[in-house]
């Protein structure tokens, strides 16, 4: 019975229960819904509830269960040393769910029996060819043993599958009945929906913790499975950065600093974009704007922080790159060649620090103004113009919050992938010339995952421990920034 | 009126008229805060303006050192003269005009800076002093000036906001006085101090009128009995009566005056 | 007014450390020139990013506009009975057409004046398959047959770089798709008037093509992937997020737990979206085996990294209905739980459904996950057929596709890509708009 029957089955019975739930209160009340502890309807959902929930529950363990059990038991049926050089167990689990699946579709097509699909042996049928006239191709042919544990796999999945229908149902039953029996005058349906519904909530805001729990996992395994092919000393002070795809890349050298290098060295050049014009722009319109230039020019510049940042790049690629090699580029403007490509820090950094400085800008400026009225008061009483308060008093004062936007302002240059993708070129190198293309972190972690990843490989695994890496460096520096910039409001509250 | 301390009523020290207001008039948008107010506020003397909440004496006070330049919708009319100048003539700079004419707020407020350069500020952006030695001499003389050297003088580089309340009035003060200014205008200083605060300020108030004319906005009748010599009533944007303290507290001419001394409105 | 004293001298230069007010003292001007100047970065600092803005406007419309049309020809043509029998009895029917389509823009030529010769081969590099489509149109059509009929065909993308001057003659290398003979057609086009731009329907209803077709792709299904994968997100992350503000702000105890709840959200709102790519790769397709290239992973992996955005708008919003509404509500006598869903959260709807679809817009531009569940390399070539086939067969989004299509070596796709920013650019603006929209009509003041 497929999962998405078993869940109407249950959800049904949840009606069931709300009717039958809500009928017995009102016997018990005599009718009289004023005898209840809660609303009638509290009676219902509490009965719903209870035949719903702890069935959806067991529906889904059972769900996530299953397959563990059985692949155990059924990869246990391979014969270890029969596994042919080049190939693995798990390729072989996955012939053997390959053939599972076609004997499925070759018995639902009737194009043979239940027992067929059982008895059948590799001796007297070419299996390949029978599951290739329902439309299910096979790579290679099908093993005597492939075939034995795809009988298996079927037989237990079958079994499986009816164990998990009566037990969720029953127990989709037995939570109607029991709470149907429970049900009073007194009882505290409300309480018991409410206690309900809160632990909906705190459920709902656990996804967050689990989110987190998810990436520093799947980042951790992968990279331990990395280290096992790479050495970590490697990796972390290696100054090349040359993956081979040949070889299933033992050949690779797969160091880390150059990309971290250019990492930095384009989100520099994009701080130093985003910070001045940034700051400045936050202090002109919380300290100088008139009304009417702050309601027009603000949302403009916020504007930019809503562009998503694929436009950005492309803007790097296809705008921003030819204009500098016009000017730096051989044939150039200036008669220098210090260019050759439109891609370069130097086009990925300023396209960032555009894209940065609303970011910086809208921080500062809330931060400015959260600097008390009474300190401008105080400067500008003893006679500072307006630009010494700012500069002597102001930004002091608001200086740890500056320090924290411009941390956070650094986190997303490092975090920054579509705008380096397109913009900063592909060869990883340690130079000083702006004018070069240099790859970073973000741009290696795309191109090492994109396209047919074994996830076997060295060469596509290098990019979980660059994510690790990339994930630790941001989440530092978020920490420290916004823990620097609770700190500041805290004072002026 | 039993605590209030018979002080030097005397106007024989009193010279010319520091500040002159004539026909006063301030708008915020459409509300008309202060209506044709003239005063001539003498100098080496304590003028208190009293009245009740939003009778636009704090108001007047601000626009003896534009400060009400800072509020977008404020718009001043009238003459405020000061040792015979226009403060408002537009050849007038206002940050100028506050080096001369110092301010103390409601709430104390020291930059977060250490107190020594809390002092310091103001006689570095004006260049009062021409070297390290200058500096240091002109912060000792404005916190004594403001009894607060003996407190502070071990702590100079700790932040200004680590002092008490009143200390860190007496800091603003001293920080006003740190400019030399000629005026002082104080804006119910010492409404967020203790009592005890209190009567240190106002004590200190009293010895600045050595050397300033200081106008002071208070909420409390006794303060202004206490420390000042010629007082004025404002109800309502309107100057009801500026006259000598003593006069306005024993004998006032005008029954809003007489209302409000003996409690009725306010 | 007692003691007036009127009579001081009005001009008297005050005796005092200050000097007069009324002249500026050298420091002064100085100090005054440092505050211009102070203003003045800040002006040239606004300048500044406002003129980029401008830039980055101007430069997606100039290069993004030439997308929505495309060269079209414009050609009378009537089809008499008898060529139609005569066609129609032939082997090669298509190609009969072809020639009687070639015979008639012969003629057109001659009326105006101009020789140029060419063959059918000729009109199939510059248009395509014509004769298949005059056939198809005939056939479908018999009524038409001896009336004039104004086809519209669509050239080439190589003619239309031609016309735009960024193919020349010199460039030409004779072979398969052009040959420099052509271009001598294409003039006499131009000279006869009948070749011409329209509105490019394709590019926006139409489906990707391979990389030998730049012409003909469209952003179509990806405008589709998008939407599923934005269904996905709304779906999952309005509930949930707002579920976990309402428990974090209305019932959550102060403690260790909560409060790590709490870092963990503010820290999750800055991960790089690269990062969530990752996690989608590992979990979704790695581990669970859900589909590559599905909107459905995409969905899921957006909504991850949306929820911190809509639990933070959402606890803004709760945070904003004032206590007193929740006195009121547990005053007669509802419970805590009923205080919250009766009355603060209508109350904070406005805000929330602002905050989501703030979020959705953010989610909706997102690029670099999708790179990683393998919305890049897939050529999205057809509509889904059904919303299952919708969530769950390969297909490719909006920002993905423009990616594709930046990242091909040949140089007519660019061109796509910044008509494809154009109408991702009408979906933000639009969505930004309503949420203004929404604010400005529900925001409340308390």
């Amino acid at each position: 019975m497929s999962n998405t029957l078993i869940l109407l089955i249950v959800l049904v019975i949840g009606v069931l229960g709300f009717f039958a739930g809500r009928a017995r209160a009102m016997a018990a009340a005599g009718g009289d819904r004023r005898n209840l502890h809660s609303l009638p309807n509290y009676y219902g959902a509490n009965t719903a509830l209870n035949a719903i929930v702890p069935a959806g529950i067991a529906l889904a363990v059972w769900l996530i269960v299953q397959p563990f059990v059985i692949n155990n038991t059924v990869s246990g049926m391979i014969d270890q040393e029969a596994i042919a050089e080049g190939s693995s167990l798990g390729l072989i689990m996955s012939d053997v769910r390959r053939v599972a699946e076609g004997l499925d579709v070759a018995v639902a097509e009737g194009a043979m029996t239940e027992e067929t699909a059982a008895d059948m042996r590799t001796e007297f049928t070419d299996v390949r060819e029978r599951l290739a006239e329902v439309g299910v191709a096979l790579g290679s042919g099908v093993t005597s043993e492939t075939l034995q544990a795809a009988q298996r796999y079927r037989e237990m999945a079958w079994t499986g599958n009816w164990l998990k229908t009566l037990v969720v149902i029953a127990i989709s039953i037995g939570g109607l009945a029991l709470t149907w029996r429970l049900i009073t005058r007194d009882y505290r349906a409300r309480n018991v929906v409410e206690k309900g519904v809160l632990s909906v909530l705190i459920l709902a805001a656990s996804i967050a913790i689990l989110t987190t729990v998810g990436i520093v996992f799947s980042l951790i395994f992968n990279t331990y499975e990395f280290f096992k092919l790479y050495p970590a000393a490697d990796f972390f002070f290696g100054l090349n950065w040359s993956p081979s795809f040949s070889g299933r890349g033992q050949s690779s050298q797969l160091g880390i600093l150059p990309l971290l290098w250019g990492t930095l060295y384009i989100s520099l050049i994009a701080l130093l974009v985003a910070v001045p014009i940034g700051l400045f722009s936050a202090i002109y319109l919380s300290e100088y704007a008139s009304k009417s230039v702050r309601a027009i020019a603000k949302p403009m510049l916020e504007v930019l922080a809503g562009i998503p940042t694929i436009v950005y790049g492309l803007f790097a690629l296809l705008t921003v790159g030819p204009l500098l090699v016009g000017v730096f580029g051989e044939g150039g403007a200036l008669g220098v060649t210090w260019m050759s490509g439109g891609t370069a820090v130097m086009t990925a950094g300023l396209v960032m620090g555009m894209m940065l400085i609303p970011f910086v800008s809208s921080l500062s400026d809330d931060i400015i103004n959260a600097v008390p009225q009474a300190m401008r008061d105080g400067s500008l009483g003893l006679g500072a113009t307006h630009s010494e308060t700012v500069r002597k008093v102001i930004l002091p004062a608001a200086l740890p919050g500056i320090v924290g936007a411009i941390l956070l302002a650094a986190s997303r240059a490092i975090g920054e992938t579509m705008i380096v993708v397109l913009g900063a070129g592909a060869a990883a190198r340690l130079s000083l010339n702006p004018f070069d293309a240099m790859t970073t972190v973000t741009a290696k972690i795309v191109s090492q995952l994109t396209g047919d990843s074994d996830f076997s490989s060295p060469v596509a695994l290098v990019a979980f421990a660059l994510g690790i890496s990339l994930f630790v460096v941001t989440l530092g520096l978020n920490i420290f920034a916004l823990y620097i910039v609770r700190k500041y409001r805290e004072q002026y509250e | 009126m039993k605590d209030m301390i018979p002080v030097d009523r005397k106007m024989s020290t009193m010279q010319d008229s520091k500040i002159s207001a004539r026909g006063v008039q301030v708008y915020y948008g459409e509300t008309h805060a202060i209506k044709d107010v003239s005063v001539e506020i003498a100098d080496n003397t304590v003028t208190a303006f009293i009245g009740p909440s939003g009778c636009g004496k704090s108001t007047f006070l601000r626009c003896i050192n534009r400060m009400n330049d800072t509020i977008d919708t404020a718009r001043v009319m009238g003459d405020i003269l000061i040792d015979g100048e226009d403060i408002y003539d537009p050849r007038v700079d206002p940050v100028q005009l506050r080096a001369k004419v110092g301010m103390v707020f409601q709430k104390p407020n020291p930059f977060p800076k250490s107190i020594y350069d809390n002092v310091a500020y103001g006689p570095k952006i004006h260049g009062l002093a021409r070297n390290k030695a200058d500096l240091d001499e002109i912060v000792e003389k404005s916190l004594r000036k403001a009894a607060l050297w003996e407190e502070a003088k071990d702590r100079l580089d700790k932040p200004g906001t680590g002092l008490s309340g009143g200390q860190q009035q007496r800091l603003c003060i001293a920080r006003a006085i740190a400019t030399a200014p000629e005026v002082l205008l104080m804006d119910e200083p010492c409404s967020a101090l203790d009592p005890i605060a209190t009567a240190q300020v106002e004590e200190l108030i009293d010895e600045l009128r050595q050397s300033y004319s200081v106008v002071i906005v208070t909420h409390s009748m006794q303060q202004a009995a206490r420390v000042s010599q010629k007082t004025a009533f404002f109800h309502l944007g309107n100057l009801v009566e500026y006259d000598d303290t003593d006069k306005i507290f024993t004998n006032p001419q005008d029954p809003r005056t007489e209302s409000y001394i003996s409690g009725r409105i306010g | 007014m007692t003691d007036a004293a009127t009579d001081m001298p009005e001009k008297a230069p005050a005796q005092t450390a200050h000097g007069s007010l009324l002249s500026e003292s050298p420091l002064m001007k100085k100090r005054n020139a440092a505050e211009a100047r102070f203003k003045m970065y800040g002006i040239v600092a606004i300048t500044f990013g406002l003129a980029f803005l401008i830039f980055l406007t101007f430069s997606i419309l100039r290069n993004g506009i030439p997308a929505f049309t495309h060269t079209v020809v414009n050609v009378e043509f009537t089809l008499t009975q008898e060529q139609f029998d005569e066609a129609e009895s032939k082997m090669l029917k298509t190609a009969a057409y072809t020639d009687i389509f070639v015979t008639n823009i012969t003629e057109t030529f001659q009326q105006d004046g101009l020789d140029v010769a060419f063959d059918a081969d000729t009109i199939e590099r510059l248009l395509g398959k014509v004769g298949g489509n005059l056939r198809e149109f005939y056939r479908e059509n018999p009524d038409q047959i001896g009336q004039p009929v104004t086809f519209e065909l669509s050239a080439a993308s190589r003619v239309e770089r031609y016309l735009q001057g960024k193919l020349t003659r010199d460039m030409v290398v004779d072979g398969r798709f052009l040959e420099a003979a052509d271009l001598d057609v294409v003039d006499a086009m131009v000279d006869a008037g009948i070749i011409g731009s329209a509105f490019d329907w394709n590019f926006i209803t139409g489906t990707d093509t391979g990389v030998d077709n730049p012409g003909g792709a469209g952003i179509g299904v990806s405008v589709i992937g998008s939407f599923f994968m934005m269904l996905i997100v709304l779906l999952l992350s309005l509930p949930i997020g707002v579920a976990a503000s309402i428990y974090l702000e209305e019932f959550a105890p102060k403690n260790r737990w909560t409060d790590l709840i709490e870092v963990n959200i503010s820290n999750l709102a800055a991960v790089p979206s690269i990062v969530f790519g990752i996690l989608g790769l590992a979990v979704f397709i790695q581990f669970a085996h859900l589909p590559q290239s599905a909107p459905l992973v995409g969905g899921l992996v957006l909504t991850l990294m949306t929820l911190p955005t809509i639990v933070i708008s959402t606890r803004a919003s709760l945070k904003s209905v004032p206590p007193s509404i929740r006195d009121a509500a547990l005053g007669v006598g509802a419970s805590k739980m009923q205080s919250v869903f009766h009355h603060v959260l209508p109350l904070a709807m406005p805000g929330i459904l602002t905050g989501t679809i703030i979020g959705l817009a953010q989610a909706l531009g997102e690029t670099a996950p999708l790179l990683l569940i393998g919305m890049v390399g897939y050529v999205a070539r057809e509509y889904p057929d059904g919303i299952a086939s919708g969530l769950l067969d390969p297909n490719s989004a909006m920002p993905a596709q423009i990616y594709t299509w930046a990242a091909r070596s040949d140089e007519a796709f660019f061109e796509k890509a910044w008509g494809g920013i154009i109408i991702l650019m009408i979906f933000l603006l639009t969505m930004n708009i309503i949420a203004i929209i929404l604010r400005r009509k529900f925001e409340r003041r308390w």
